[in-house]
């Protein structure tokens, strides 16, 4: 038991150390937070989201209007979860 | 079979007509502020959830029928594709409302930051408004339903 608990223990900060000297030479490489490579996409949305679809929250006129695809898609998502617990557990809840 | 204390049922009831009207809020004003449809309902349900917990599925379940549920969140659905098929003239999922002056949510705000105005946004509160419905009835559905099947014979509900 205790052994075990030391070997965990020690893969697993070796684990760690190995992430970590893996993430450090790529410091230098990535960009800093908020200097994305490529950023046509944001600078329209932000520059014109408000014309095009009058709404104030940016997020909002992606999701529901720019990428209104995606919101259809997580929209299917809920209702096939709801029809799902609703198929399976109705026989146990009307009992 | 419901035990929970008078502590908990009289928080509950007091409690629940405030997370009822916080969620509605973020839905409506889901294209001013953050949040929306999906954050809004789910404050919602989760108010029911609440009283799902202090009060016992059995007695909810004598007031709310989960089929009732079940045709709230297909209106939601059908009235989300529905509003995203009035825009088929040009393309799926357009903003047919926004910009034209005088119609519901027609306005378009002023560049830049500004304290935001309710009548704008065009299409996209009343898809809001659609998505939150369906969210509220079918995580309301899905917790009232685990709840009622997941109860023991003369245990806690």
């Amino acid at each position: 038991m205790k052994t075990r608990t030391i070997v965990s223990l020690s893969v697993l900060i070796l684990l760690g150390v190995f992430l970590i000297m893996s993430i450090l030479p790529l410091s230098n490489v990535l960009r800093p937070f908020g200097d994305p490579e490529n950023s046509d996409m944001d600078d329209y949305i932000i520059s014109n989201a408000q014309n095009d679809t009058g709404a104030n929250n940016a997020v909002t006129s992606v999701v529901f209007d720019y990428r209104g695809f995606d919101t259809l898609g997580e929209a299917t998502v809920l209702f096939t979860a709801v029809a799902g617990v609703i198929l399976i557990l109705r026989r146990y809840a009307h009992e | 079979m419901n035990d929970t204390s008078k502590i908990i049922k009289t928080i509950s009831a007091i409690m629940f007509p405030f997370v009822t009207i916080y969620g509605l809020y973020v839905i409506m004003h889901g294209h001013l502020t953050p949040g929306g449809g999906f954050q809004g309902g789910a404050i919602v349900a989760s108010g029911c959830a609440l009283l799902v917990v202090a009060f016992g599925s059995e007695a909810i379940a004598k007031k709310v029928k989960e089929s009732d549920l079940s045709i709230l969140e297909s209106v939601g659905a059908l009235g989300f594709i529905s509003l995203a098929f009035i825009g088929i003239a040009t393309t799926f999922f357009y903003n047919v409302l926004a910009g034209r002056s005088g119609s519901l949510f027609g306005t378009i705000p002023p560049f830049g930051s500004n304290p935001g105005y309710l009548n704008s946004g065009g299409l996209l509160p009343l898809m809001n408004f659609a998505v939150g419905t369906k969210v509220i009835a079918g995580l309301f559905a899905i917790v009232l339903i685990l709840a009622i099947a997941t109860r023991k014979k003369g245990g806690r509900t």
